[in-house]
Parts: C-alpha cells; sequence; structure tokens
C-alpha cells in the first residue's frame, strides 16, 4: 500500500467529501425518478464514508481504525436500506405503473 | 455527471463510475480493506440492484428529468459547500504524524469482535431484516 500512497491532504479529502455530499444532495432532491433519489443518497453515504476514512488516517487518536470500522457498519446499513428501498419502489411500480416521485401522491389531503 | 446524463441508466453507470473512483481515493489513503469492500459492495452489489429497479420498471419515465425545486437546491448545495469548506480550512484538526496504515483487514476484525460486538450482531440483524423485507415486498400476490 505504501506504494499507492500520494500527498493527499486532509482538507483537500474533506473538500472532495463535501462536494460529493452536496452533489448527493442536488441529486435527491431535484430527480423526479425513486431510483434516482435512491442514487443521489448513496452519493451522500459515501461523502460521509470518505471523511470517516480521511479522518481516521490523518488525526490523532488511540485507536485510529475506528473510523474504518463505522465506514464498515456505514457500508452494510446503506446496502440494507439501497435493498428495501429499490424493492418498495418495484412494488409502488406495480401499483402505480410510476416511480416519478412528483406523481405518487397518495397521502395528499 | 449523475444529473445531467439524459438517459438513467447512463446516470447509474456514472455513478458506479463513482463508486469505483472513491474506492481510489480509499486505496490513496491507505483504508485497503474499506475499498475492497467498496468496490465489492457498492460497486458490485449496489450497482447491480439499481441496475435491476431501473429495468424492472420499464414504463416509467427514463429521460433523468429534475422537478421544480433545481434552483433552490443548487442554492442550498452551493451554500452547503461554501460552508464546509470554510469550516474545514479554518479548523486545527491536529493531525497525526504517524505514517499510513500497513494492512487494515486483521485490525479491522479484531475491532470488529472485541470493542464492536454488538454493533456488529445488530448489523447482522438488520441484513437480515432488510432481506425478509424486501423479499416480502416484492412477492407476487
Amino acid at each position: 500500500m505504501a506504494l499507492l500512497e500520494m500527498h493527499v491532504t486532509l482538507e483537500q479529502v474533506l473538500i472532495v467529501g463535501a462536494l460529493l455530499f452536496a452533489i448527493g444532495m442536488y441529486i435527491a432532491l431535484t430527480k423526479r425518478n425513486a431510483v434516482a433519489v435512491l442514487m443521489g443518497i448513496e452519493l451522500m453515504l459515501n461523502a460521509v464514508n470518505l471523511t470517516f476514512v480521511a479522518f481516521s488516517r490523518f488525526v490523532e487518536s488511540p485507536r485510529p481504525l475506528d473510523g474504518h470500522v463505522f465506514a464498515v457498519f456505514v457500508i452494510t446499513v446503506a446496502a440494507a436500506e439501497a435493498a428495501v428501498a429499490l424493492a418498495l419502489a418495484v412494488t409502488i411500480y406495480r401499483f402505480r405503473e410510476t416511480i416519478d416521485v412528483d406523481r405518487i401522491n397518495l397521502l395528499r389531503w | 455527471m449523475i444529473t445531467v446524463a439524459r438517459n438513467l441508466l447512463h446516470a447509474v453507470l456514472f455513478l458506479i463510475l463513482s463508486f469505483v473512483g472513491i474506492a481510489g481515493v480509499y486505496i490513496t489513503l491507505s483504508a485497503d480493506f474499506v475499498a475492497v469492500v467498496q468496490v465489492l459492495i457498492y460497486a458490485g452489489a449496489i450497482a447491480v440492484l439499481m441496475i435491476f429497479a431501473v429495468m424492472l420498471t420499464p414504463r416509467s419515465a427514463r429521460d433523468n428529468a429534475g422537478n421544480m425545486l433545481q434552483g433552490p437546491s443548487l442554492a442550498l448545495a452551493g451554500l452547503l459547500v461554501a460552508g464546509i469548506t470554510f469550516v474545514v480550512l479554518e479548523t486545527d484538526w491536529r493531525e497525526a504524524s504517524r505514517g499510513p496504515f500497513d494492512a487494515t483487514a486483521a485490525e479491522i476484525g479484531e475491532a470488529l469482535v472485541s470493542p464492536f460486538v454488538l454493533p456488529f450482531e445488530i448489523a447482522s440483524v438488520l441484513l437480515v431484516v432488510a432481506m425478509i423485507g424486501a423479499i416480502v415486498l416484492v412477492r407476487e400476490d
């Protein structure tokens, strides 16, 4: 791994994480297809993981690998969430013939 | 690229590309185990799930269109990036002087069984619940 070690700094990685989070939030807020909204959410989770790993690499700590463990947990929860949400999308499509979140208005009063 | 692609499937492919790119960033941060997990779970499993979901909803809109919130969300995203960048550059992070990690997989495994046993078990229960829930949701009848 030392061969691949480049000179990235903590600030650079954190700013990349912020950019990814903002792009994911923009996608999750603006897209009309439910699968596209999910893609935005996955991107946001990835950005958070990136900041976890970056802090774990650079910041002084008695147990520096805890950030990696958190990242693995976040990946696990993200996988579960993606499976359930995509199953929901398929179920809604079966009943409504659409997964356009602007047209799923069952709860409108 | 995910947000400007005209076709939803192309957007999914760009998402896979960004997952692989993030795995590369993990490798430069000497996080080898997390990088491998990222490629396996995100670029493998979640990407396949996304493509399945797109393919299983054939008559829905495929044009990756946006809704009315584009202006406010763009402003909100820009504000977020500006705020986080300011905080990142202004804070003293007490950076450690140690070098890159050697191999992280063994230490992550030990951490998962000694201080993080309870979250580990809860995560496995969560995965079982999610699996059963997904099967029940998409079952015919």
